[in-house]
């Protein structure tokens, strides 16, 4: 296959202590797929992400963004590589603005670091209504904290559609959200699709994950130990299946392994 | 309108939110602040309207007030970041004694303020690292430092005070503390209170329309959605450490441009005062918030009840109690505008 992958790793370790949360990993993802990222607790996604998202540097291997190695990876340089991660915790500050949360870290500031105040502002009214924020009750002045949880995953995602990511990571995204809240999400990851942009799509809910992603890769204890198309797994049932086999046997009986 | 009634007319009433009301909003912890000064003010001013008619009242407090506003607008951006720096009183005895002995040996005085702020922002630097990078805490570190330091300037002098007489007249002198603004007769607004005015509107700039200014916040606020977000948590707390360390130098300086004189104790009894400043102002101590205007405006307050608790006729075994009962009530005001959030 040709390597055309975004961002790709290249037998990442970590560990923390004497656990191996990341056990070497390889993986890649290419120009407009959603891969479906799934695993029990512990089995290495949230370490993965943070990774990708340059929070924890790897102890070994190799990160890759477009063909080219980058070294002393972090989460500066993830961000300018084109990924946006939307965290399980959305990464917030809650007594902050709406606005100042939008673009934290990322300022839209010119050569002295002068914040040009009112440009955020408007772009954050633009992006609220985007999103579908259409109450009166806050404004892009109001701090996070009075917004509900799924308003929250509004802000966190207007993050990553204003910077226009070329991989959005979306951690957990319908944990703790109403049945149309998380509608909401599953519109947006659509759309995000239908612009030729590509995600990781994190979740305990396979039934969730089966209903979005073009590709599963299953970790388990550190390791990639199914990746498998869409095209060739008929049911979510199958999936969950696979997955109840890899918690037992440590590997799938019938799907090709990684 | 905002903050009464129910659900329905708080929703009616943002919706008609217009910028007055808006910026009423965003800066009601100042407002706050700054309501408090006048109703204090006009307190003191019905118990001795005569003291508090004549504008010689007012020029005695802006003498030194502005060596507690060098202090708090800096201080502010510590307590947003989420850490605390008591080594100040400290800062600016040291910073304050590297330009008195360069100006004392003949040196110019440009040369001895930047010595002096060189001195402040290596302090600061180094109370950075013990608490960013070492990982101490910032409460206790920075008290040992202010002790550490202060008993280095007592090695280093043996308790001698150092006068720099000589630099009455001179342009940098004339520029810092001379009356240029004259209201009475020859006395007028201390040039120094213009320059404290200059730097708490920089201090205000910083915090609010700055990347840096708007970091801070993010750190203090969540340290670790900042760092998910890209910011440098570390360097970003290193630097508001700095950014005392250089409010403290030029406190330092201004002191003894003023009194001409630097003591072994010079920054001594600014840690209680100004702290007490920067909490009456409005920013709270659970960082990710605050305010650098109400911070000077905390200062000023502080700085008007000695003066208006001694005009009112009461002696001065009263002032401390007022100094608890404004702080108090202080706070209490401030509660309007949020509860604590941890």
């Amino acid at each position: 296959m040709k390597n055309d992958y975004i961002i790709e790793l290249r037998n990442v370790t970590k560990s923390f202590g004497n656990v191996n949360a990341v056990d070497g990993i390889s993986f890649g993802v290419r120009p407009g797929e959603v891969v479906g990222l799934i695993g029990d607790n512990g089995a290495g996604k949230s370490t993965l992400i943070k990774i990708l998202s340059g929070v924890h540097q790897p102890d070994s291997g190799q990160i890759i963004v477009r063909g080219r190695e980058v070294r002393n990876w972090n989460a500066a340089k993830s961000r300018d590589a084109g990924i946006e991660t939307v965290y399980q915790d959305r990464a917030l500050a809650p007594q902050q603005t709406i606005t100042r949360n939008i673009f934290m870290g990322r300022e839209i500031k010119n050569r002295f670091g002068v914040i040009k105040v009112k440009t955020q502002y408007e772009e954050a009214n633009r992006l609220m209504r985007e999103i579908g924020f259409t109450s009166k009750v806050f404004d892009p002045d109001s701090p996070v904290a009075t917004l509900s949880g799924g308003e929250r995953q509004g802000v966190a995602i207007a993050r990553a559609l204003y910077f226009d990511a070329d991989l959005i990571v979306l951690d957990e995204p319908t944990t703790a959200l109403s049945l149309i809240e998380t509608a909401k999400v599953f519109g947006f990851i659509e759309n995000v699709r239908a612009r030729g942009r590509s995600i990781i799509f994190i979740g305990h809910n396979i039934y969730h994950v089966f209903d979005v992603a073009d590709r599963f890769v299953v970790l388990d204890r550190g390791k990639v130990v199914m990746t498998e198309d869409r095209a060739n797994i008929p049911a979510a049932e199958v999936l969950i299946k696979h997955m109840q086999e890899i918690a037992e046997l440590g590997h799938a009986t019938e799907a090709s392994p990684a | 309108m905002i903050g009464s009634g129910t659900g329905a007319q708080q929703q009616i009433a943002r919706e008609e939110a217009s910028g007055l009301i808006k910026w009423t909003r965003n800066n009601r912890r100042a407002i706050t602040s700054t309501l408090f000064l006048v109703v204090m003010l006009i307190g003191f001013t019905m118990a001795n309207p005569e003291v508090f008619s004549q504008f010689k009242t007012y020029r005695s407090v802006m003498i030194a007030l502005p060596v507690s506003i060098f202090l708090v607008v800096p201080l502010v951006f510590v307590v947003t970041a989420g850490e605390i720096d008591l080594s100040f009183p400290s800062v600016v005895g040291l910073a304050s004694y590297a330009f008195v002995s360069i100006v004392d040996q003949g040196g110019d005085p440009l040369l001895g303020i930047a010595a002096a702020l060189l001195v402040g922002a290596f302090l600061g630097l180094l109370n950075g690292i013990l608490v960013v990078r070492i990982g101490l805490s910032a409460l206790v570190a920075t008290l040992g430092m202010n002790f550490f330091l202060r008993g280095f300037i007592n090695i280093l002098v043996e308790g001698f005070s150092i006068a720099i007489p000589e630099v009455r007249g001179t342009l940098i002198h004339t520029l810092m503390t001379d009356d240029t603004i004259h209201i009475v007769g020859n006395q007028g607004i201390p040039n120094q209170m213009l320059w404290a005015l200059a730097f708490t509107a920089l201090g205000v700039f910083l915090y609010n329309r700055h990347s840096f200014g708007a970091r801070v916040h993010c750190v203090g606020d969540n340290p670790e959605s900042a760092a998910e977000m890209g910011i440098d948590v570390d360097r970003t707390r290193i630097m508001v450490f700095i950014f005392t360390g250089i409010g403290a130098a030029l406190a330092g300086v201004f002191s003894v441009m003023i009194n001409f004189v630097w003591w072994p104790t010079t920054g001594d009894g600014l840690l209680l005062p100004v702290l007490a400043g920067l909490f009456v102002g409005g920013t709270p101590t659970w960082g990710g918030i605050g305010t650098v205007f109400g911070g000077a405006i905390g200062t000023t307050i502080v700085a008007f009840i000695e003066t208006g608790v001694i005009a009112a006729g009461l002696t001065g075994f009263f002032t401390q109690f007022f100094y608890g009962l404004i702080i108090i009530l202080s706070l209490i005001f401030q509660r309007f505008n949020g509860g604590r959030v941890r």
